[in-house]
């Protein structure tokens, strides 16, 4: 199997330097940039399979940068980030990103979640997962497309899983069904969170910061 | 009107009305604190000149309206020693007025007056003026309480008193005004008068026009730039309070790394929960009391404890026996299971309530638990049973442990 290539945006170098020396060994990182310029540049001209993106960047934060790369590249977008406010985590998986983890993940979660993105995969972690169960449950409002605006049973048992500490694997132990099946779930979820056009998602995020 | 007493008007910083020993508006009591004469002598001056075509009412108006009242500015003891070197003894603020001495002091004024009227000597030219001045005056003070109102962030008075004020100011303006016009002008000039009135009312309407809206301008942009500096003033008390004072005592730990995580754990804590959590009350949302209970058995164990909750309800009864239980079984987590973390998720659905704690550590055979160990069959079992809800323990050695917590709310 080859290396991963990964193109590392965040405006911290400490922060750069941290993740490479914790990453394993079958990632290679190609590229790295501090902003939403340098990012658009790097990774038009690295086409890495998978982008690490910090959520907040100078110049418009990640969701600049998958508007900007939106159809222009094959890459696929991991985000990270310190935030936890539902506006950030939603707006920047509805802009495109395959997973959102937080940047406290251990070296080899992380190795693992960048291996899953590179696959095709999302990557949920407890709290995403959380704010899904959470902003889907909201709304009283009848859904305009079923297919899109309703989480099925089984996606609601696997996020609850998610969210309450289980590994990918542990979950397909928990449910009795396979790894893959469990990643066919995520990703459903995954594509019903970017597409939905229930407003109340956007609403919701946004109204869970005012308060 | 006010006129008349413009020359003597309070050019003096000094002169405020007293609220204290006050019959009316405290006018005559500032002026005897401010002048030195006794306050007798002012009131009956006041009262004597209302016999001259009722100016001593005129004036009295004239002060009320240009003379700031005592609370206004007397907060600051500049003005309780200013009165103080004058002699007089600073009583108790808002002293109960006199209502008898008030009487007496409107009755002879009131006798003067229509003595006065009955020989003659009261011109009737000078009842728009009162009326009109004392419309002024209702108006005047308005203003000058909404302005304090919104600078010193007081309770409102009541829209409809305000109207109600506003719109009675306004019609002894106007009546004054128009009583006036109606005595001095003859019926066929009236109209003339009215044009000539409007064509000035409005020259001087385009000249201060621009005047006023700058000053509106400016008073709202400075409005905006305290508001702004106020929240600056929070976000750095709070920075100061918090995150310095963290860095610092990270900075005298730095040779405790267990102290050192422990402290940069509960900084963030707060400080993510300032930035991002909607404001909750821990001692009434279920959701806020997880959170809080997790942040509590971090700081004790020094165990990070991810939380994520779905839902929210109001605390009750049941609730709080489960929020004990959770937190019993968090600080089992935390103490005993040897995991480098504690995830705790919590979820409200509908009437059902479920609190999971998990961890990756080593956990235990339930089997052998000797019978006298009251954690987990009392504090987390028992305690659930009793309040009709269900704890699940499921663990084995070496694959964890996640205790489980339903209940429904009561």
């Amino acid at each position: 199997m080859t290396d991963t290539r990964v193109v590392l945006v965040d405006d911290h170098q400490m922060f750069r330097t941290g993740v490479k020396a914790e990453l394993g060994a079958s990632i290679e990182i190609v590229g790295e940039a501090g902003d939403v310029d340098e990012a658009v540049t790097v990774i038009k001209a690295a086409e890495p399979d998978v982008v690490l993106l910090d959520v907040h960047l100078p110049g418009g934060g990640g969701i600049e940068v998958l508007r900007r790369l939106h159809g222009t590249v094959q890459s696929r977008f991991l985000a990270l980030s310190v935030s936890d406010a539902a506006e950030d985590v939603i707006g920047v998986v509805r802009g495109g990103a395959r997973g959102y983890v937080t940047k406290t993940i251990s070296g080899p979660e992380l190795t693992d979640a960048i291996g899953r993105v590179a696959e095709g995969d999302a990557v949920f972690s407890p709290r995403l997962a959380g704010f899904v169960l959470d902003a889907f449950a909201a709304s009283d409002a009848p859904a305009v497309d079923p297919e899109l605006d309703q989480l099925t049973q089984r996606e609601r048992e696997v996020l609850r899983l998610i969210a309450r500490g289980y590994a990918y694997k542990e979950i397909a132990k928990e449910l009795f069904i396979s790894v893959k099946t469990v990643e066919t779930h995520v990703s459903s979820v995954l594509r019903k969170l970017q597409l939905s056009n229930r407003h109340e998602l956007s609403r919701w995020a946004a109204a869970r910061r005012l308060v | 009107m006010t006129g008349h007493a413009v020359p003597d008007a309070p050019v003096a910083a000094r002169l405020v009305r007293r609220a204290d020993g006050r019959l009316v508006a405290g006018v005559c009591r500032g002026l005897s604190a401010h002048l030195g004469v006794d306050t007798l002598i002012i009131r009956a001056a006041f009262v004597l000149l209302t016999m001259a075509s009722g100016l001593g009412v005129a004036a009295y108006a004239a002060f009320w309206v240009l003379v700031p009242s005592e609370d206004h500015g007397t907060a600051d003891a500049d003005d309780v020693a200013g009165a103080m070197e004058e002699g007089t003894a600073v009583r108790p603020r808002r002293g109960r007025r006199d209502w008898g001495q008030l009487l007496a002091y409107t009755a002879v004024a009131g006798g003067l007056a229509t003595l006065s009227a009955s020989s003659g000597l009261i011109q009737g030219a000078l009842w728009p003026f009162i009326a009109g001045g004392i419309g002024a005056a209702i108006l005047w003070q308005q203003a000058d309480r909404d302005q304090r109102q919104r600078w010193v962030g007081l309770t409102r008075i009541p829209l409809r008193q305000m109207w109600l004020r506003s719109v009675l100011g306004l019609i002894l303006v106007v009546g004054g005004i128009a009583g006036f016009v109606a005595q001095q002008v003859e019926p066929a000039q009236a109209s003339s008068v009215l044009i000539a009135t409007l064509v000035i009312l409005t020259g001087v309407a385009v000249i201060v026009t621009p005047w006023v809206v700058r000053l509106w301008q400016d008073l709202d942009a400075e409005r905006h730039e305290r508001i702004r500096s106020q929240e600056r003033a929070e976000l750095a008390a709070h920075v100061h309070d918090s995150v310095l004072h963290t860095l610092t005592l990270i900075q005298r730990n730095a040779a405790d790394p267990r102290e050192v995580q422990r402290l940069a754990r509960s900084q963030e804590r707060t400080l993510r929960s300032w930035l991002y959590q909607p404001k909750a009350d821990p001692d009434q949302t279920f959701a806020a009391a997880v959170r809080e209970i997790a942040g509590e058995v971090e700081d004790d164990h020094g165990v990070p404890i991810e939380v994520v909750c779905v839902g929210d309800t109001m605390l009750d009864e049941r609730l709080g026996a489960a929020l004990q239980a959770a937190r019993e079984a968090m600080v089992n987590a935390a103490k005993y299971a040897e995991a480098p973390s504690v995830s705790v998720y919590a979820e409200v659905e509908g009437d059902e309530v479920a609190i999971f704690v998990r961890d990756r550590g080593k956990g235990f055979d339930p089997d052998a638990i000797p019978a006298d160990r009251m954690g987990v069959r009392g504090s987390i079992i028992g305690r659930m049973e009793r309040n009709g809800g269900k704890a699940t323990v499921r663990t084995a050695p070496g694959e964890g442990t996640e205790v489980r917590l339903e209940i429904k709310k009561s």
